[in-house]
């Protein structure tokens, strides 16, 4: 296995999810799983729920995917995934199988968060031998920017517009990673594509732990976030030295921060250069990035507290 | 590649080759391409880390020339380049131009 992770050195691995997928121009998701498969040491076998990467990496007979690829349905990724993990144990001890295999669920947050939660949290209690690697957009793109338990407060999408009276999503978002500390599981950790050796590292330790890991993924959609087509390792980056998506790992119970961010930026850099938060910036609309700022500054202050670093 | 009639999809429409994505060529999207300066590329490979689409051909770990069938223009290579001395190796010119 390799120790240092250089890009000269990954650069020389095969590309296991191809060009000539339909996901956006400039889409985050192609690049956080590129990641996670280039972390592997192992043959993945991976379940997707539906959602954009699904549609889009496997339409009719293309698909971008040079590992086994299962797709099911929108709620049950990680059930999928279960089924075929227990599979692989059963034919492991009845000797017709030996190779070192590991398990890999993708979702969307509408996929993770919302829908796919109760198969997510089950599969997890469960116990299996598997990694959920959630790409969070923070709403239902692919059918049309569709707010989810993702969703940040003030984000403008079309299931909660921002007009004259109510300033788009009225709540909070979930804090998915948490729960998923919560189930007590091995292994759980938020990543950006932007910081690629800190995801890399965290995706080939939750692939060498047993059992179930999860790892939330953040990961910037032009169409949704309405920004550039260039932005979403710029976006991402900003989400990490911003404190909006901060970089941890909570193993065996164990909270760390692995990228602290040399000075907190505030907020509004990462907001705004993101059109669903224009109206965020609008003049009497100050409250509201108080409101997203003091969010951030909760959050992290007690992740600093969980991590010792206080 | 031709399209197959629902007789003559596999059961379960399972598709048995892998990676048959690459038969569909998406470079047509793009209406900005990126344009590589060799001269002022330091190998850095972060082009290459962030592609969302696979399109900048790396070997024995040497940055190469893009892949113009896939790339969609996205930009992001150009955004990220460090380049050398403030200087990109990597700019976005308008298509058809
Ligand atoms: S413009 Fe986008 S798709 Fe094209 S090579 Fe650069 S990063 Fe890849
Ligand atoms: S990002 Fe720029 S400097 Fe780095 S390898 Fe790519 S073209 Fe060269």
């Amino acid at each position: 296995m390799a120790t240092t992770l250089t890009l000269k050195e990954l650069s020389k691995k095969e590309d296991l999810l191809t060009h000539g997928h339909r996901m956006c121009s400039g889409c985050g998701a192609p690049i956080v799983v590129k990641q996670l498969l280039l972390a592997s040491d192992y043959p993945i076998v991976a379940a997707n729920a539906t959602g954009c990467l699904e549609v889009s990496t496997c339409i009719s007979q293309y698909t971008a995917w040079k590992i086994p690829w299962i797709h099911n349905a929108f709620e049950n990724a990680a059930a999928t995934l279960s089924g075929v993990e227990t599979m692989y144990r059963a034919l492991k001890k009845q000797g017709k199988l030996d190779k070192e295999i590991k398990f890999v669920a993708f979702g969307g947050d509408g996929g993770t968060y919302d829908i796919g939660f109760q198969s997510l949290s089950g599969a997890a209690e469960r116990g299996h031998d598997m990694l959920y690697v959630c790409y969070d957009n923070g709403a239902y793109m692919n059918t049309g920017i569709q707010r989810s338990s993702a969703t940040p407060i003030g984000a403008d999408t079309t299931t909660c517009p921002a007009g004259s009276v109510i300033k788009g999503k009225t709540q909070p978002r979930k804090n998915l990673t948490r729960i998923m500390a919560a189930h007590g599981i091995p292994y759980v950790a938020q990543a950006s594509p932007s910081h690629w050796k800190d995801a890399i590292t965290k995706f080939k330790k939750a692939l060498d732990i047993k059992g179930p890991k999860f790892i939330d993924v953040i990961s910037p959609c032009n169409r949704g976030w309405r920004s550039r087509t260039d932005d979403a390792i710029l976006l991402s980056r900003l989400a990490v030295e911003t404190c909006y998506w901060p970089l941890y790992e909570v193993e065996q119970g164990f909270t760390k921060i692995t990228v602290v961010p040399k000075e907190k930026k505030p907020i509004e850099e990462f907001l705004k250069p993101q059109g669903r938060f224009k109206h965020m910036f609008a003049p009497g609309n100050e409250w509201l990035l108080k409101l997203a700022q003091e969010e951030v500054d909760r959050e992290w202050e007690r992740l600093r507290k969980e991590a010792g670093s206080e | 590649m031709k399209l197959k009639g629902w007789k003559d999809l596999p059961p379960g429409a399972v598709v048995t080759e892998a990676g048959s994505a690459a038969e569909f060529k998406t470079g047509s999207w793009r209406s900005f391409r990126p344009v590589w300066l060799a001269e002022n590329c330091i190998q850095c490979l972060f082009c290459w880390m962030y592609c969302p689409d696979m399109s900048i051909k790396v070997k024995d770990g040497k940055r190469g020339e893009y892949d113009y069938d896939y790339c969609k223009g996205c930009g992001i290579c150009a955004l990220e380049c460090p380049g050398k001395k403030g200087k990109k190796a990597i700019v976005m010119e308008e298509e058809g131009k």
